[in-house]
């Protein structure tokens, strides 16, 4: 049997196929060979086919077979076979197979190996992979190797227990011991993976916190010796002696800092120093700064040196290198909370990076300058977050336009600049608004009383442009059937009054109607709006005819409405100008406007109400009172939710006769996604239709009739009789059959009692 | 650290160092998406981004990409500094060191970056010592001969 090819060799061949499938012929062929060699228990080539299965697992190829034989190689003597062997270890097996665990006895005299790059394998592959089960078993040995005076091995202890740590956090305490000498060493490998370790358990532990916190001036010294020291060689990076240990002890102060005064103070100089005498030309130094930064704003420093570290971020914002500009903006981000003023000294620079190329950093500096934004800046701020609106990516725009407006809510200047920033917003962004900026936005026009005759103006020439985007153009109809009146009367005060007939702005909103751009909802809006100016304005019968038009629309949304308009003009004409009538001030909680239809099998009725119901008291109305029938509604706030109102019924019976089949229906539209409507029917306690006692007065009342008393005395006499003669099994029927009553009652309310429509 | 990853311009894996306990299967969903993410950015755009829920540093080296993920926590400066130290000490290791360095040596390319980071933390920060230790290693894997005792008898052949 020929000796298997050599790694270098199949890599070769690999590489000259031309097309996938001969690359897997390739594999499959060397698979197949090595699987059989695998099988021979080859001892000596083991080694190079398990690595030219590392290729070929590389390459994306299945390689599971070939997992034993690593362990295999682990357990051999030599040490290439370990150094493959773990390799491969670390590539094909995961802790969640059980396989891994073989590896544990191996690794623990590999432990103990009398050649120390013997032992730095089991450590690194422990460290790299080792499951909480292997954690466990080799941890006393991890333990006696962190405090070995062999610097090599020392340091990959370290974090070999910090891996330990990390999957068996129990185990800290024994490693408490070895850690108390650790950063008295001098070799720069040892320091840097023990203050790693460190920060692991004081970042785990609050008392491990508490313990190490006296460990702060020796690190204050170590860091200062770093940056004192003359030029060390072996360290240097760019001028700066080893800046990887460098910022891990600045990371680590910032743990140990962290609201502690002592600690706090007892850094203060070096962070200072720090920060100002770090060569900040190369990537290397701002490193350093941006970790120094970072610990500043974390610990309790004194403001000169927050001053100073925010003045850090403010010069790499200016910095060419765009890692440094990103890296500022997110640490601004942090800070910007609790140092808001010292931020916003650097609020110009900010918004210059809205202009960057970068899609993380134009991010980043959006969410920063509307954290920036203040009533004093409101103005200037605002201009450049519109020009970003316009120009900015799709994915920005929503959140830059739900910004826009939160932003104009809190800090408006005046009423006319909010509504002209809306008006902005709507017409570049219009389709990216969030869903619940139209309910909003209306309610914001509906309250801003004054400007009501500009809005409408403004809104109705931005439909006369453009009718694509939908929030735009919901808002406007909303407006324009509220306001059409003033639309029409040139009332406006803010602006050069616009000339338009009522015919135009009809022409308008039937324009929408029929437009393919406009969705269902708009479409409703229109109707709606449509229906109003029947009232404001005086070319009733052309709205009566678009009205009758929409009563075939194939739209079940417009059907319904155009009906249910038309029975307003028709039979309810009297109602309509109560009920049409201008929206009040909304408060805050309510969110939209909606219109209650109530239809019923007895009769038909209905009313608008409008959400500011929530806000004012509605007396209770007679909503039907014909032929000894009275139903009355009366409204009232939930208590003790004041955002849900409670409508109840009542329906009295004055005939003589029983009224039967009492069907009610209540239709309810389809207000927004997010407002929930939920109707709970409440069945009050003594009502008599399901009082079981009812049927058993009925009984003795039939068994009294067929008696026939002739006065009042016999009347008392026969009821005693015939109640003593009632027998129990009677009364146990209607027992029994009360609850097939009730879930039959149940089933006729969700299907005949109760139909809520929503429409 | 949490993984790193290294690839060519053509989105093949060179390299690929796993710090935390992931399937194959996720391991290799999670390569071919972030391959592509980085491969679709433009040379001006920074080093770093967030992808899911991890933060990722990468930087180019001729045809090869190096890229990290990191924990939150971590200093994304501070990792591209640890990515250079890596590509020097390859270089001084291969000697000017190019792509196909890797593709043909890929196991030592490992064992130096084992002697590097363990666990996803720097163990050793000097480069000095770094290549040391990799010269010791290669050494040993030259000389090693297991314990002699009763082989000796037969002379057997030094296997390599």
């Amino acid at each position: 049997m020929p000796a298997p090819i050599r790694l270098r060799e199949l890599i070769r061949t690999i590489r000259t196929a031309r097309t996938q499938a001969e690359e897997r012929e390739m594999i499959q062929k060397e698979c197949a060979a090595i699987r059989s060699s695998f099988r021979e228990e080859d001892n000596t080539y083991r080694c190079r086919n398990v690595a030219k299965l590392l290729y070929m697992h590389m390459l994306g190829y299945p390689a599971h077979f070939g997992q034993l034989e690593c362990l295999k190689l682990i357990a051999s003597q030599k040490f290439t076979d370990k150094r493959i062997g773990y390799l491969g270890a670390m590539l094909l097996l995961d802790e969640r197979q059980d396989v891994h665990l073989l590896m544990t006895n191996c690794i623990k005299n590999d432990l103990n190996h009398s050649t120390q790059y013997v032992q730095g394998l089991a450590l690194c592959t422990l460290g790299c992979m080792g499951s909480s089960e292997m954690c466990r078993d080799l941890a006393g040995e991890v333990e006696k190797l962190l405090k070995t005076s062999n610097s090599y091995l020392r340091k990959k202890a370290a974090l070999c227990a910090v891996h330990v740590i990390r999957k068996v956090p129990e185990l800290m305490e024994m490693f408490l011991p070895a850690t108390k000498n650790l950063l008295s060493e001098k070799n720069h490998g040892v320091l840097h993976t023990s203050v790693v370790l460190l920060t692991e358990m004081c970042e785990r532990s609050p008392d491990m916190l508490l313990h190490f916190r006296k460990l702060v001036p020796q690190l204050v010294r170590i860091l200062k010796n770093l940056i004192m020291s003359g030029y060390s060689p072996e360290h240097d990076v760019s001028g700066i002696s080893d800046p990887f240990l460098q910022v891990r002890i600045l990371r680590l102060l910032r743990i140990l800092g962290r609201s502690d005064d002592d600690s706090s103070e007892a850094m203060n100089d070096i962070l200072a120093q720090v920060a100002t005498n770090t060569e900040t030309s190369k990537n290397v130094g701002n490193a350093i700064l941006y970790e120094t930064v970072l610990t500043i704003m974390d610990i309790k420093s004194e403001s000169g040196l927050r001053v100073l570290a925010i003045n850090i971020l403010g010069r790499f914002l200016l910095n060419n290198d765009k890692n440094i500009r990103y890296v500022a903006l997110t640490s601004l981000l942090k800070t910007v909370q609790t140092d808001h003023n010292a931020v916003q000294r650097h609020r110009s620079t900010i918004v210059d990076c809205l202009k960057d190329l970068d899609v993380s950093i134009k991010r980043r500096a959006m969410e920063l300058s509307f954290a920036l934004v203040n009533g004093n800046n409101i103005r200037g701020m605002m201009k450049e977050l519109l020009y970003f609106l316009d120009s900015c990516d799709p994915e920005f725009k929503a959140d830059c336009a739900s910004g826009v407006f939160l932003a104009a809510e809190k800090y408006a200047p005046s009423k006319r600049w909010h509504i002209d920033t809306i008006m902005r917003v709507l017409t570049t962004a219009g389709s990216y608004v969030r869903d619940d900026s139209v309910p909003n936005l209306i309610q914001l026009i509906t309250n801003s009383v004054e400007m009501h005759a500009y809005t409408v103006q403004r809104l109705y020439k931005a439909l006369l442009d453009d009718i694509s985007q939908q929030p735009l153009v919901q808002v406007s109809s909303w407006c324009i059937g509220e306001y059409g009146d003033l639309l029409v009367s040139g009332q406006c005060e803010e602006e050069e009054p616009i000339q338009v007939t009522e015919d135009e702005v009809l022409d308008v909103l039937e324009g929408l109607l029929v437009s393919n751009l406009s969705t269902p909802v708009t479409r409703g809006y229109s109707l709606t709006a449509i229906m109003k100016l029947s009232t404001r304005f005086s070319s009733i019968n052309r709205i009566k005819k678009v009205v009758s038009i929409y009563g075939s629309s194939i739209d079940v949304e417009l059907q319904q409405r155009a009906v249910e308009y038309n029975a307003l003009f028709k039979k309810y004409d009297h109602m309509r100008p109560a009920l049409l009538e201008r929206m009040p001030i909304m408060e805050k909680t309510a969110s939209n406007v909606h219109t209650m239809f109530f239809g019923g099998y007895v009769w038909y009725y209905f009313f608008t109400l409008n959400c500011a119901f929530l806000s004012l008291a509605i007396p209770p109305m007679t909503a039907y009172s014909k032929n000894g029938l009275k139903i009355e509604f009366t409204f009232e706030r939930a208590n003790p939710n004041p955002n849900i109102a409670v409508i109840t019924i009542h329906a009295t019976n004055t005939t003589e006769a029983d009224m039967t089949e009492f069907v009610f229906q209540a239709a309810v539209p389809k207000v927004s996604h997010d407002l929930s409507v939920t109707f709970v029917l409440e069945w009050p306690s003594q009502s008599p239709d399901l009082n079981p006692i009812e049927n058993l007065w009925r009984e003795l009342k039939v068994r009294v009739a067929q008696q026939q008393p002739q006065n009042i005395t016999a009347l008392e006499e026969i009821c005693m009789e015939e109640w003593a003669k009632i027998p129990a099994t009677v009364c146990e029927n209607f027992v029994k059959t009360y609850r097939k009553c009730l879930t039959s009652v149940i089933d006729n309310i969700y299907r005949n009692f109760w139909t809520i429509k929503r429409t | 650290m949490q993984f790193m990853l290294l690839f060519s311009r053509q989105g093949k894996l060179r390299l690929q160092k796993w710090y935390v306990p992931l399937s194959d299967k996720e391991r290799k969903k999670i390569s071919r998406d972030l391959v592509q993410t980085i491969l679709a950015r433009k040379p001006k755009m920074c080093s770093f981004l967030e992808w899911r829920d991890l933060k990722i540093v990468y930087k180019r080296y001729a045809s090869l990409y190096f890229c990290c993920a990191v924990e939150d926590q971590d200093n994304e400066l501070i990792t591209l500094e640890i990515i250079h130290r890596y590509v020097e000490l390859l270089d001084k290791y291969f000697g000017s060191v190019c792509e196909l360095d890797i593709i043909f040596n890929f196991e030592k390319a490992y064992f130096i970056l084992d002697e590097f980071l363990l666990g996803g933390e720097a163990q050793e920060t000097s480069k000095k010592n770094v290549l040391k230790a990799i010269e010791q290693a290669d050494l040993l894997q030259e000389l090693w001969e297991p314990p002699q005792g009763w082989l000796s008898e037969l002379s057997l052949p030094a296997s390599t």
